[in-house]
């Protein structure tokens, strides 16, 4: 393959992408810094990392200048892989349930187990 | 393999032996265009390996959604006490820098390298090499303070006995990750600076020619590692 099939693009897109992702990084560390707790904290943390994530695939790795055929073959099955989450987190909920009902028996029962 | 595809339009070739499983797949077909075939197999090995992390992470997620137990303060484990001033979660903050840096300078390794800027290619590979050995040398330095807690995989005094076991699968595993790609980059860079990428000498493992694709292939794995990263962070460190 003598001809180069590269990809080139201007340094400055790398330095913007690097600068952003280290402030998103320090407002990531900013949301256990200040000890942000429940539902704010969780999706601060979700929506840093999803950016930071599209940022690193889609620019440092060159994914946005790809032909759909690439990308979908990288990123359907990465997103079937939701499913598994969504599977385990209904597993991981019946488990702890079923503990529960377990742990809290009162010890006669227990015995008869 | 060439002589193999030659076959006329007409007639399809002959459907016996291993040797047509070959001329089969190998018959002038092109799914992935404009993207060298080592760049689009490092992609469908990024995948595979998406999946791996992702089990570990899924199965991190069920054992900590199932504890009665409760789960130990990430925040407070890995607290380092600075000049008398408590800071949490210092040393994987830095080790995030750290790593994201890396990233940067593999970009432009890459960027300099279809330029075919000889010099800077292999000084900002050597660069980002020199990152993610810090980076493993941190984590070894957080394994020790944690071992010496006394996190075990089957138990640690702070809470939840699966704690340790996800703790040390999951960012031993990234670690592998880093140290393999540490040494991959060292190998591209001496043959960067050696000039076979320019002079096209075949590799002394697969025999192929050297190329600056080499570079961006490279790259990829790497950024892979950090992307790792990102989710390790939010999910183990953060949550």
């Amino acid at each position: 393959m003598a001809k180069v099939e590269g990809q080139q693009h201007p340094i400055s897109v790398y330095l913007w992408i690097w600068g952003l992702l280290f402030v998103l990084s320090a407002l990531s560390y900013a949301v256990d810094y200040y000890q942000l707790h429940g539902h704010l904290r969780w999706s601060l943390i979700i929506l840093f990392m999803v950016l930071k994530a599209g940022l690193i695939v889609a620019i440092f790795m060159h994914m946005a200048w790809e032909r759909l055929a690439l990308v979908y073959a990288i990123l359907v099955p990465t997103g079937a892989l939701l499913v598994l989450v969504g599977l385990m987190a209904l597993e991981g909920g019946y488990t702890f349930n079923t503990r529960g009902t377990f742990f809290s028996a009162t010890p006669e029962v227990a015995k008869q187990r | 393999m060439a002589q193999d595809a030659v076959i006329d339009a007409g007639s399809p070739p002959p459907s016996e032996g291993l040797k047509s499983i070959v001329t089969d797949w190998s018959s002038d077909q092109r799914a992935f265009k404009k993207v060298p075939w080592g760049k689009a197999m490092m992609w469908i090995f990024l995948l595979s390996d998406t999946f791996i992390f992702t089990i570990f992470l899924v199965s991190y997620m069920t054992v900590r959604m199932g504890s009665t137990v409760p789960w130990p303060n990430a925040s407070e484990v890995f607290a380092l006490t600075i000049a008398g001033r408590h800071v949490p979660l210092l040393l994987i903050a830095i080790m995030t820098f750290i790593l994201i840096s890396s990233s940067g300078t593999m970009a432009m390794a890459v960027k300099f390298g279809y330029e075919k800027n000889k010099k800077m290619t292999a000084i900002l590979i050597l660069v980002t090499a020199a990152f993610g050995a810090t980076f493993v040398g941190m984590q070894a330095f957080e394994w020790s303070k944690l071992i010496a807690d006394g996190v075990r995989p089957w138990g640690n005094p702070m809470g939840a006995a699966q704690f340790g076991s996800s703790f040390f699968m999951i960012t031993g595993f990234h670690g592998f990750h880093v140290s393999v790609g540490v040494v991959f980059l060292l190998i591209v860079a001496a043959k960067v600076w050696r000039g076979d990428l320019d002079n096209e000498r075949p590799g002394f493992l697969t025999g192929r020619k050297g190329n600056y694709e080499m570079v961006e292939i490279m790259g990829l794995y790497w950024h892979f590692v950090d992307l790792v990263w990102v989710f390790i962070f939010a999910f183990f460190y953060l949550w």
